[in-house]
Formats: structure tokens, sequence, C-alpha cells
């Protein structure tokens, strides 16, 4: 037979071409370098999204039947403790950073503010998607109210959530999503207060975006012009961990 | 040997018959199919890491957990004892060794596709989707490099493109009975694609490539609010990761197949013709 010791080989070869990658994964230059690609898909998606297009949002037959928690389900520590025996009452958003006028909000104050309702497809990084009804405020409309300073670039949202690692859950976005109309801080998921396996009592929305972005447990949104000096400097939790700042892909 | 790229050197008559050459394959051809080879390498390798993240296939536009899947990767208990299981539809095969169970370092772990498929070996879906999205690009712009000189050229219209004649199920037939029987085509008629080489390319290039960069793109949250029709065409997110899977599956035995064929029709002539151009066509055996 011909091809056996050709498709042999070509296995060997197979398998000594992967655990030469091996050997790339642990070199800071290749690594650096096959960043590339995620460069290309934030400026390739950037120019189509242009024109700010809404994620698609769904209809209630298309809900999840459950929402599926995923990374944080219960903060750890009293203080979290404390808030969720108060149901959240004494829970308090900072807005704050480069911005005109600094300020905090209640749950109650978030609640009198004009709302905003959608339907959309959480998508983790993992793979598998789940469907849920948001409701919050709208993040454009409360960094209106605070003035965003010239020179601001990325809104950074601080978490209560401590993860196995000891370092605080927190994530960034730029404006340009920060401002999209789709863009909530979120404080009911299908009708009901956010459960706190989802987040209690607030979590950002920003549905173009997988699901690593969809930071939960927020506590202060800091507008800042640099990211490099918070956490490992990569704008996020799992970004500096190694995943994509920009996670539309 | 002739180092020319000049179309039919035809052989001088000599006692001994050389064969003669045609240049069939174009430089861009050539340089994109080795780029080609090489992305779909990490594509797929790549690709293996990011689907043992979350080894199930859903059909729909949302799906999590192992209920209701059409497809998975795991271990799972089987009469107190950990088993590699492959589910596809009510099919459950053990696969332990292979898949859903595998050998790391001497230790069986959980896993989807076994350490010897993934780049890296290792869990690590960041390092994944990073190389996935880098050659994913290269094989983007080499695609597009090559269909606009496939068009521009007429090499799809002259080479690719079946006739009416080839598509008559009368003549697949005899070309399928062919192939099975390894009888390859000689003289003239090696001087061009038969039927089944030409669906098989034409099928792969306008069909299966494409097929996994719109699925792909249709996975991102991203592109959705770009072009929200291609969620209605390949009916949701998780059905077109679905089929990006099994466009995967396709291509993977496309190559497999496409690289049998190679060893068997000639692997010298063969890969020598991918790499300078010139391809040695076998006379037709003339009398006895």
């Amino acid at each position: 037979m011909i091809i056996r010791p050709s498709r042999r080989g070509l296995l060997i070869g197979a398998a000594a071409a992967l655990a030469g990658c091996d050997q790339l994964q642990q070199n800071k230059s290749v690594t650096d370098f096959i960043r590339i690609g995620e460069g290309l898909n934030k400026s390739a998606q950037r120019m189509f999204l242009s024109e700010q297009p809404l994620a698609r949002e769904f209809t209630p037959s298309d809900l999840s039947p459950v929402f599926r928690a995923n990374g944080s389900t219960m903060p750890q520590g009293d203080e979290y403790a404390a808030h969720m025996r108060g149901q959240f009452q004494n829970w308090r958003l900072a807005i704050d950073g480069m911005v005109a006028r600094p300020a905090t909000y209640s749950l109650d104050q978030l609640r009198a503010m004009t709302a905003r309702t959608q339907i959309t497809r959480h998508d983790c990084v993992e793979g598998w998607s789940a469907i849920g009804q948001w409701t919050g405020v709208p993040l454009w409309s409360l960094l209106a109210q605070a003035r965003v300073a010239p020179g601001a670039r990325f809104a950074v949202f601080h978490c209560a959530d401590v993860m196995g690692d000891g370092a605080a859950y927190y994530e960034s976005i730029d404006l340009f999503d920060a401002v999209h109309p789709q863009t909530i801080l979120a404080y009911e998921l299908n009708g009901n207060p956010l459960p706190v396996a989802n987040g209690a009592p607030l979590r950002l929305r920003v549905e173009r975006q997988l699901g690593y972005k969809q930071a939960k447990y927020v506590q202060a949104v800091e507008l800042v012009n640099s990211l490099a000096k918070f956490g490992g400097g990569r704008g996020g939790y799992w970004e500096d961990r190694g995943y994509e700042w920009y996670a539309g892909l | 040997m002739t180092s020319s790229d000049e179309v039919t050197t035809p052989a001088p008559a000599m006692k001994k018959p050389t064969r003669e050459k045609v240049y069939r394959h174009t430089r861009v051809v050539r340089a994109t199919h080795w780029i080609n080879a090489i992305c779909l390498f990490f594509l797929v390798a790549s690709g293996a890491q990011i689907f043992n993240a979350f080894p199930a296939l859903h059909w729909g536009k949302k799906g999590f957990g192992y209920d209701n899947v059409f497809v998975s990767m795991r271990a799972e208990a089987v009469d107190g004892h950990a088993r590699g299981i492959t589910r596809i539809g009510s099919l459950k095969l053990d696969t332990t060794g292979l898949f859903g169970l595998s050998a790391n370092n001497g230790q069986m772990e959980n896993r989807a596709f076994p350490n010897w498929i993934t780049i890296p070996s290792w869990r690590d879906l960041a390092a994944g989707r990073r190389w996935h999205f880098f050659f994913a690009w290269i094989f983007v712009i080499s695609g597009l490099v090559y269909l606009t000189h496939g068009f521009s050229s007429r090499h799809f219209a002259r080479d690719l493109a079946p006739t009416k004649e080839e598509l008559k199920p009368q003549h697949l037939w005899h070309e399928i009975v062919d192939h099975a029987q390894l009888k390859f085509p000689k003289g003239e008629a090696a001087k061009r694609y038969n039927a089944l080489q030409k669906l098989a390319y034409g099928g792969a290039v306008f069909i299966l490539l494409p097929l996994m960069l719109l699925t792909g793109l249709t996975m991102s949250p991203g592109f959705n609010a770009v072009a929200p029709i291609l969620l209605d065409l390949f009916g949701g997110r998780q059905s077109a990761r679905t089929l990006h899977f099994i466009s995967a599956f396709l291509i993977v035995a496309f190559v497999f197949v496409h690289l049998a064929m190679v060893v068997l029709s000639g692997l010298v002539n063969n890969v020598r013709s991918m790499i300078t151009g010139q391809y040695e066509i076998e006379p037709e055996r003339q009398g006895p």
C-alpha cells in the first residue's frame, strides 16, 4: 500500500508542526505579533459600525428559559453581603474621573430616570448564547449629566466581585460604545430585579461585544484617557489574561 | 528539465520519449495555494482549541448546557467510569482516547479534541482565538487575491467551470469508476481538470470556504449589528456556529481526499506542479 507510510509521515509531520506551535506560544514577540489579527478585527468592525447600527433585538418568545450565569455568581466579602441583606438600598453608583460633574446615584435614583428595555443575545467567548430582556439606564444619559471632559477616551467599570486569583473584576469600553443607545447599566433581567448571579444590582450591557465585557456588580464608572494604570493595563480582568480588549468577534 | 515558464514545451523526438510538460498553475495560484494550506492548518487546530472551550453544538438563536444539543464531545460517567463520549443527534459513540477524554502528559483529561490536534496543546482559549483571527485574516486576503486573479485571468471560466457534457450522469459515473480503479487521465485529457476535480475544487472555492467565512462572521456580535441578514440566512448564531463546524469538517475531509489523490496520481509530479508550475503529461499508451 503506497499511501500508508506517507499518511503516517503526514501525521508525524502534523504532530511535529503542532509541537513547533507550542514553542511559538512561549515566544512573546510571536504572541504579540499575532495580535495584529485583533487590531484588524477592531478596525474592520469599527469601519462597518461607523453609523452605530443597533444589535438585533429579539421577542419575548426568544427568551432563554434560564439566563445562564457565568464567571462570578456570588461576590465574596461582608460588604457585598450587607448590600444583599439591605436589598441594595445603600448601593451607590459613582460616575467620576474625567468629568466636569462627578455624581453618585442610588438605585432608586437610577430607576427614576428614563429607562431602556431591550431583548438581546448574550454571547460568551466560549461559544454559547443566551437571550435575556434587560432594563436599565442608558450610559450616554449618565455621561451627559456628568459632562465628559475633553480628552477622555474610555469608561472603566469598577466591579464588586473579586476573582479567584484575588484581582478585582473590571472592564472598559471606549466612548464609541459608551454612547451607543443600547449600552445601558441594567438593573432588571426579564422584568425582575437583576439576580445576584447575573450581577445585582447593576451590570453593564454593551450589546455588540462578547460576554466578558458585560461587567457585573458595577460600583463606579470612571472616565479616563488611558487604561495603563488599571490592573495589568490591558483594560479588563480577562484582557489582562490574554483576551482581546475589543471583543466584537 | 526546462526552467522556462512557457506553456507546453513539446518533447523532442528521441529514442526514449521524454514526457511533455505543460505549465499548469500560475504563480498566483501556486502562492495562494500554499498560503491557504498553512492558514487551514492553523485555523483548524486553533478552531479545535476554541471548540474545546464549549464542546457542544446547538441549532437556533441561542443555546448552552448539554441539553438539547446537536453534537457534544465530553467525558461522561459510564458504569461509574469516565469515558469520552461523542454524541451526534441520538447517536452515542465511545471515543475515549480521542474525543471527550484523552491522555495529556500521561493523565487522562476531560477535553473534546486531544492535545495533539489543538493550538496551543494546553487549554488556552485566548491564545487559540489569537491564532485563529491572525490566520483568518491571511486566509481572507489570500482568498481575495486568488478570486480576483481567477476571475480576471478567466482561470475559473477556462479551467474550473464544468462543461455541460461533463455534468451528464453517465460521464460523471464513468469518471467515478475510473477514479475508484485509480485510473487517471493521460495524454490530452490530463492537460485539464476532469469533472470530479472541477466539482471538488469549485465546491471548496465557491461554497465551503465562503461558508466558513460567513458563518464565522455570523458568530460576531459586532458583525451581527452590521449585517443582521446573516443571522436570518443561517438561522441564528448557534446554527451558524454549528455550520461553521460542519464546513470545517468538510474542508478537512476535502484535504484528506485531496492529499490521497495527490499521492495516488503522482506525488512528485503533482507537488512539483504546485511549486514550479510544470506538470508532466504521461503519454497515452500506444499499441500493446
